[in-house]
């Protein structure tokens, strides 16, 4: 009886941040398109009505699904008090790198897949790797060394790699498409479409509902199992509420850095696969910023799975919807971004603000026990 | 047996008709206000209008089709990652009979889309939108790939900043390198010009950006950085293909030639710049390599109005004025002689114009 009540009121209090951030990001939102001289009712039922349809759901999830292993890749740093902010770097770095050397090779299909899977986590684990070990050893901030690895990676060894590895033939006179050489059909997952259409309708107008989705789940559940289930992930989530604790408890610390940056570096190398296996070639102009992006992810997830996966779903609709508003004209695309950056400010505020109000009542708790007891 | 098979069309249709009502697809019919024209969806790159060059061309083209043609409109631009691209052509494709994508980024998704919509008109500006993986075929009918010799007007540019040019050095700046030899192609044709005029010029030329970032067509402080440091190491016309850097250019020209009392000048690219720039730094454009994005948004709208779309690349060269170079402010009106005897040559194809820097 007891335990259910606690669990009650543990969702009460777990679900009253995002809520509270909710309802202050939709409303100072609507100020804002008041402001910007557009029907906030309007441009809301827009952007519903456009999300409800199944195709357009594809298009959430094929956006959220790359959100979510960043925000994953971003939490495991965060767990230990790690700034990873690498993961922009490390993810373009390991799919340039994997869509090479998936170009390269010809194997059968699960083969092949898991090969640019490996060498993506690898690449990612390897360069976050780097600023682990100048952390542990030269006492690099991590915060420091990422951001000066996101520049070589980005303006240094992916231009390099671009040029040398630019697909052969056909790239005179007016033909301006550039990347990697196209991976073989076996090195691709399969898009999910026929699994949805069990369910569903039809998938119409040419959407495809991205492979690498099984992926993210498959992250998504390994993250939450071992970080919140196993030895090791008690000695991370021990080491960044108090290192020194943790040193003192038998938890080598440096071991633990090196280990939460390779980590988060191997799943920030899987953020890219939606572009490189979904479309078979590291572009001249691939999507950039999903790094970033996976860090509000986890901010405003709270580091947990599900967290994440609400966090992505939201960031991805609002993205989303950047489209249907320009195109009925019911508001500008700005708006998409002035709404998830206050959704984000609302979050953090709200989280701070829930947990004085959880902190007052146990010890308002604690001081009636204890008057109990007195008495 | 006829009954049955009308019964099933019937059935068919009705069941469309719901499954259609269930999606609850918005857009009244557009029929009701009786439109002179198609109604087309315009999407532009990152950045979207107010570049003063590229994009604006492609506004100026719309304009100029909804006031000619009566067309009514939409325009988007994607999210500053550029990863609603698809989605934005979906929907325009949605509500439009013609689309437009401006920019060749849009290539991959506009041969997906266009694939999928056979009904709806595509025309993707600077992509040749052939299928080089299947054997260099138009990826469908209604797919049209709008392309540009920027060379060829390069070319004439090239060939007035070498009759300009005083110092016998000259610059250009591009803005990002490495996109399938697309910003490549204004460097050869500038080169190949002013060495036509004068085979001893020298010639300083630098990028913003490398592919995979595309920021050097939105950086002007950073052209301005550059085109300073070319101008003080001697360099007196500067050309830039780099969209909305340009305006970097052209205050650094006014700045060295209000400082150092030298006349130097700049050279701007795709609209006609004199017009579109701050009218503070106009008296330092030389001159603008035009590239009439306008004129190709337009044409592809009036070949959907008289069903004359072709799959595949249209291109505008100078022999249909799709390039050229502008005359506005007077300041080229001593060479122009000169510069239309180019322009004849190439058009007669006396003149070849390279695409390739390292042939120029």
């Amino acid at each position: 009886m007891t335990r259910i009540a606690s669990v009650l009121r543990r969702i009460k209090t777990d679900a009253a941040a995002p809520v509270m951030a909710l309802v202050f990001a939709v409303a100072a939102s609507s100020v804002v398109l008041l402001v910007a001289g557009s029907n906030p009712i309007q441009a809301y039922s827009d952007m519903l009505k456009h999300a409800s349809k199944l195709e357009t759901m594809i298009d959430i999830l094929n956006r959220a699904t790359p959100l979510f292993i960043a925000g994953i890749a971003a939490a495991i740093g965060f767990r230990m008090n790690l700034f990873n902010i690498g993961v922009e770097g490390q993810y373009l770095l390991a799919a340039l790198v994997a869509a090479h050397v998936g170009g390269l090779v010809h194997l059968p299909a699960p083969l092949h897949i898991a090969l640019i899977l490996l060498v993506a986590m690898s690449v990612g684990a390897a360069y976050s790797g780097v600023a682990g070990v100048l952390k542990v050893t030269k006492g690099v901030h991590e915060v420091i060394s990422t951001i000066m690895l996101n520049a070589i990676a980005t303006s240094g060894l992916i231009v390099a790699g671009l040029q040398a590895w630019q697909a052969g033939g056909g790239l005179g006179g007016n033909v301006t498409r550039v990347g990697t050489t196209p991976i073989d059909e076996s090195g691709r997952l399969p898009n999910l479409n026929g699994f949805v259409e069990i369910f569903t309708r039809d998938i119409g107008r040419d959407r495809e509902l991205t492979g690498v989705l099984v992926v993210a789940i498959a992250v998504g559940v390994a993250y939450h199992v071992i970080v919140g289930r196993s030895r090791f992930g008690f000695d991370l989530r021990a080491s960044g509420a108090n290192p020194f604790a943790a040193h003192v408890g038998g938890i080598p610390p440096k071991r633990m850095i090196v280990t939460a940056m390779v980590l988060s570096g191997a799943v920030a190398g899987l953020v890219g696969m939606t572009e490189i296996m979904d479309g078979g070639v590291f572009p001249a102009n691939p999507i950039q910023g999903l790094g970033f992006a996976g860090i509000a992810v986890a901010l405003l997830g709270r580091n947990s799975a599900i967290g994440a996966l609400v966090a992505a779903l939201i960031f991805a609709f609002l993205d989303i919807s950047s489209g249907i508003l320009q195109n009925t004209g019911s508001a500008s695309r700005e708006i998409v971004q002035i709404m998830q950056g206050l959704i984000i400010l609302a979050a953090v505020v709200a989280y701070q603000v829930t947990e004085r109000a959880r902190a007052r009542e146990e010890a308002k708790a604690a001081a009636t026990a204890l008057a109990a007891v007195a008495s | 047996m006829r009954k049955s098979k009308r019964f099933t069309a019937m059935a068919l249709v009705a069941a469309f008709g719901l499954v259609a009502a269930a999606c609850g697809d918005d857009k009244e019919s557009d029929g009701t206000s009786a439109p002179t024209g198609p109604s087309v969806g315009l999407v532009f790159d990152i950045g979207g209008r107010g570049d003063q060059s590229f994009n604006d061309a492609a506004a100026a083209g719309i304009e100029r089709a909804k006031a000619e043609l009566g067309i009514t409109f939409t325009e988007a631009s994607p999210n500053d990652d550029g990863s609603n691209r698809k989605e934005l052509l979906d929907l325009a494709a949605e509500s439009s009979e013609v689309v437009i994508a401006v920019g060749f980024l849009f290539e991959a998704d506009a041969a997906a889309v266009g694939v999928a919509n056979p009904g709806v008109t595509f025309g993707v500006i600077d992509s040749a939108m052939l299928d080089f993986a299947n054997g260099a075929v138009p990826y469908g009918d209604n797919i049209a790939g709008l392309v540009f010799s920027e060379q060829q007007g390069s070319f004439l540019v090239g060939a007035a900043a070498a009759l300009k040019s005083t110092t016998g050095q000259i610059g250009f700046i591009g803005g990002v390198k490495g996109v399938g030899g697309l910003i490549e192609r204004f460097e050869a044709g500038f080169i190949a010009g002013a060495h036509a005029v004068n085979p001893d010029i020298e010639i300083v030329s630098e990028y913003i950006t490398e592919a995979p970032d595309f920021d050097g067509f939105n950086a002007p402080d950073r052209a301005r950085d550059i085109a300073t440091a070319m101008y003080e190491g001697g360099a007196d016309v500067v050309y830039h293909a780099a969209g909305g850097s340009g305006a970097g250019l052209f205050e650094a020209a006014k700045a060295y030639r209000d400082a150092m009392n030298i006349n130097v000048w700049a050279i701007g690219v795709d609209s006609d710049q004199y017009n579109t720039s701050d009218p503070a730094v106009r008296d330092v454009i030389l001159t603008s390599m035009l590239k009439r994005v306008d004129v190709a948004v337009f044409e592809i709208i009036k070949a959907h109005i008289d069903g004359k779309v072709v799959g595949g690349p249209t291109v505008y060269d100078l022999s249909v004025d799709g390039v050229g170079y502008s005359t506005t402010g007077g300041f080229v009106d001593d060479i122009v002689d000169q510069l239309e005897a180019f322009k004849a040559d190439i058009i007669s194809g006396a003149i070849v114009v390279p695409t390739d820097p390292a042939e120029a």
